[in-house]
């Protein structure tokens, strides 16, 4: 590994041996934060996989009943029928922190009942049955925006987060370790040719009395 | 576009999108790729915070999407079209499960 490349004296041990202090520290911060994370990040994907099921299921069934009402309307009728606008669908936006990451929240301003867009003279069944259905899985969708959202962020927080500590536990520290190591043994080094160097000069110094 | 702006948008194929249409969603009829693309980057300019987006589409506008996957705003959602769903988003819930954890943990258990 690449040594730090750092001057042997006292003050550079002691300015490295504080900075390996806040490495081991926020080694250990990002460790916590990552695990943490982790946890909430399976708590979350669960929630959307199983709303992704649901809603799944549920959309594909609504789209099946609009396929079917187009078959028993005139195409003309359906889009004359549907091309009125809706009341828009407004939600209410929000941002929540998980764990210093940023995620959307998202409400769905409540609609109360479903209104058809259209007169429900020379509509099929079959539409409003569609529409309502689409109108109910509304809320559903929603959440699953949100919970999709956070996953992607925490997933990708999580993966930073990951080669922090990795860099941290496996780079930083081994090289501070290093280097703290070559400037210990190099001072002793100094200290014993001193120590030798004053013993010689005392030798010398009795032989001539 | 402050207070009519669309936080809710759709974009997909025509059969696929009348529906939303009704439940009070912006729709786009949208079927060409790099059309789509354009009208995602547009919207996430407007300020649109959801964008559904029906799979095919979703599979065609990967450098759209991956743009502001990680970003807080637009969320843009794969759903299935009226042919049914592909499979494409539950591939992506693997892939975010594989990321974060290194390994699929969770839906290798069936």
């Amino acid at each position: 590994m690449a040594a730090l490349n750092v001057k042997p004296t006292r003050m550079e041990l002691s300015n490295l041996k504080k900075k390996r202090k806040v490495a081991a520290r926020g080694h250990k911060l990002m460790k916590d934060k990552r695990d943490e994370m982790v946890r909430r990040f399976i708590v979350y994907v669960r929630r959307n996989r199983a709303l992704r099921e649901e809603v799944e299921q549920k959309l594909a069934a609504a789209m099946q009943g609009f396929v079917l009402a187009r078959a028993s309307m005139r195409a003309e009728a359906v889009e004359e029928a549907l091309c009125y606008p809706a009341r828009p669908a407004q939600i209410k936006v929000s941002a929540q922190h998980v764990l210093s990451v940023v995620v959307p929240k998202l409400e769905l301003v409540s609609v109360g009942n479903v209104e058809l867009p259209y007169g429900i003279v020379g509509t099929s069944a079959e539409l409003d049955a569609a529409v309502q259905a689409f109108a109910e899985l509304l809320p559903l969708l929603i959440e699953l925006a949100e919970v999709e959202k956070t996953c992607n962020r925490l997933a990708d927080e999580i993966e930073k987060t990951r080669r922090r500590v990795n860099a941290l536990e496996y780079v930083m520290i081994p090289q501070f370790d290093e280097a703290i190591r070559t400037i210990k043994m190099k001072l002793d080094e100094n200290e014993r040719g001193n120590l030798t160097r004053l013993m010689k000069t005392k030798d010398m110094l009795a032989q001539k009395e | 576009m402050a207070n009519n702006q669309a936080e809710i948008a759709m974009i997909g194929d025509r059969d696929s999108v009348l529906l939303a249409k009704a439940a009070g969603l912006a729709v786009f009829d949208e079927t060409d790729a790099e059309k789509a693309s354009k009208l995602i980057h547009r919207l996430a300019r407007e300020g649109c915070k959801v964008i559904f987006l029906t799979e095919p589409l979703y599979a065609a506008c990967g450098e759209a999407v991956s743009k502001y996957r990680y970003e807080s705003f637009p969320a843009i959602i794969p759903i299935p079209d009226s042919k049914g769903s592909s499979g494409v988003a539950m591939a992506q819930i693997k892939s975010n499960v594989e990321k974060a954890i290194g390994a699929d943990i969770l839906f290798s258990e069936e």
